[in-house]
């Protein structure tokens, strides 16, 4: 937990709607955030699973990048496909740096005809808004949207809960997004979330937050889920999570992101870091991003160690804890590409004790996007 | 009952003290999704970290309030560690010690001087 003084960080719009629900508060990004409600985060996971749950998630970074051609111009920072997105979808993509390091990941879409819409994490989006007006200087204006909430509903049950009061968004699938009104406001809202289930994320006016976070409690489905429980959520989905599994020495292809770098800017080769990452995608990387499931012991950690059958150290775990569906340790790691097979048998180091773990295919627990209406 | 700073607690039954977390430490740390006991015949030392306690969230160490040797883990914790949430003063306890010195329950806090303790907390 960092050592921020409580007075130096910063709140959302929703801060005071957290206090007023009984929630634990931690620093997170900068900002005072909910690490979890008076439920518990084991409970708070089971919920998200199997109705709905709400998150604050007003730390991120929402801005425009605006310009002549600011889908072509995006293409100079990362490696997916943008002058090929349609107007309506979003994109998962990274910034990368000129090593192919990735700087941060985020969601990048067309929600209408102002420009590109992006979302990135909240610790990084600081620099991340800087690197692109820096590698962009010229091509796009960048207009942060500070007076903006952002929160996702997530979970089997979320889609019926937000039908209800815009039921205009059933006609949307995974990855849409769309400007449209609801709630009695202006919404910028996607079909996405960080948990593997359904759901939505929802960007509204700051002004309009807590009515909108309160309407949506007000349906007995809905609970609101802390970041204790949006981290093990995202765990069993196997999303990375950046400053843990993604940094700026990881490339994508490390990471199992090569879904995110699309054929025609491989062929291409015109995003920082190509050479390292096209050579990474002919020959295999030096390391591959692996999904773990201890089998035995304590939960293995960010750090823990792994080694192979005969005790060798061979990677780490970068992110990893136990996992409420499926009762067991879960972990991401690094491991030599030789290791990477499913089934293969590791060991995870807890606390100087080898305990085994087998690599498992991700993600952990089944995804439930929504792909047809 | 005694208590610490670090929030166990330790009932003496003739020389064989049984120890284990607060119900504000179980409360503090939430779920709790595993506890690895001390082996029977180990020996520690008051301040050592005996034992850890994991929730969901991250593991923390349990530390010897006594020193003594290890009579007994509980055993219960390795397939039902939920059970310090669920009855952490009691059930829930973590190990006993054959006590070396009694002298060092004496001097541990008791029920008021814990409260008056985590009000300052």
């Amino acid at each position: 937990m960092a050592d921020q003084a409580t007075d130096t960080l910063k709140t959302t719009p929703l801060t005071e709607a957290h206090i007023a629900l009984g929630a634990r508060m931690v620093p997170f990004a900068g900002y005072t955030m909910p690490v979890q409600y008076p439920m518990g985060v084991m409970q708070e996971h089971l919920w998200t699973r199997e109705h709905a749950g709400l998150f604050d998630v007003s730390h991120m970074g929402q801005a425009r990048l605006r310009g002549v051609s600011p889908l072509s111009a995006f293409e100079e920072v990362v490696p997916g496909d943008f002058i090929g997105l349609k107007p309506g979808k979003q994109k998962y993509s990274v910034l990368l740096n000129h090593k192919g390091g990735i700087i941060d990941d985020l969601m990048a879409g067309r929600p209408d005809d102002d420009g590109l819409f992006v979302v990135v994490n909240g610790a990084c989006k600081d620099n991340d808004f800087k690197v692109i007006d820096d590698e962009l200087a010229g091509q796009v204006t960048i207009e942060r949207l500070e007076d903006r909430a952002l929160m996702a509903i997530q979970g089997p049950e979320a889609a019926a809960v937000v039908q209800t009061h815009v039921p205009a968004a059933a006609d949307m699938v995974f990855m849409d997004i769309r400007s449209m009104p609801g709630f009695g406001t202006d919404l910028i809202i996607s079909r996405s979330g960080y948990t593997g289930e359904d759901g939505y994320e929802i960007s509204v006016p700051a002004s309009e937050a807590v009515r909108v976070w309160n309407l949506l409690l007000e349906d007995e489905r809905v609970r609101p889920i802390g970041l204790g429980a949006r981290d093990s959520l995202r765990l069993e989905a196997g999303l990375p999570l950046y400053g843990h599994d993604l940094d700026e020495t990881v490339s994508p292809v490390e990471a199992g992101l090569t879904f995110a770098i699309n054929k025609n800017r491989r062929e291409q080769r015109d995003f920082p870091g190509a050479a390292r990452i096209v050579k990474e995608l002919g020959e295999g990387a030096p390391r591959a991003k692996v999904c773990l499931r201890v089998l035995e012991g304590a939960p293995a950690r960010e750090g823990a160690e792994v080694a192979d059958e005969a005790g060798n150290v061979i990677g780490v775990v970068t992110s990893g804890g136990h996992s409420p569906c499926l009762k067991a340790g879960i972990a991401l790691a690094f491991v030599p590409p030789a290791f990477k097979a499913v089934g293969t048998k590791l060991k995870v180091i807890v606390r100087g004790k080898p305990q085994s773990a087998e690599v498992v295919a991700s993600p952990f627990v089944p995804h439930r996007y929504v792909r047809k209406a | 009952m005694r208590f610490t700073k670090d929030h166990e607690w330790v009932v003496l039954n003739g020389d064989v003290a049984t120890i284990g977390i607060t119900a504000h430490a179980a409360e503090q740390l939430g779920d709790v999704v595993f506890v690895e006991t001390p082996e029977a015949g180990k020996q520690v030392k008051a301040g050592d970290a005996f034992a850890v306690v994991e929730s969901v969230k991250a593991a923390s160490d349990v530390y010897a309030p006594i020193s003594g040797e290890v009579v007994e883990g509980n055993s219960i914790l390795g397939d039902a560690p939920e059970t310090v949430n669920a009855d952490p003063e009691n059930g829930g306890w973590f190990a006993k010690i054959k006590v070396a010195d009694p002298a060092q329950y004496e001097a541990l806090m008791d029920r008021d001087a814990y409260e008056a303790f985590l009000a300052t907390q």
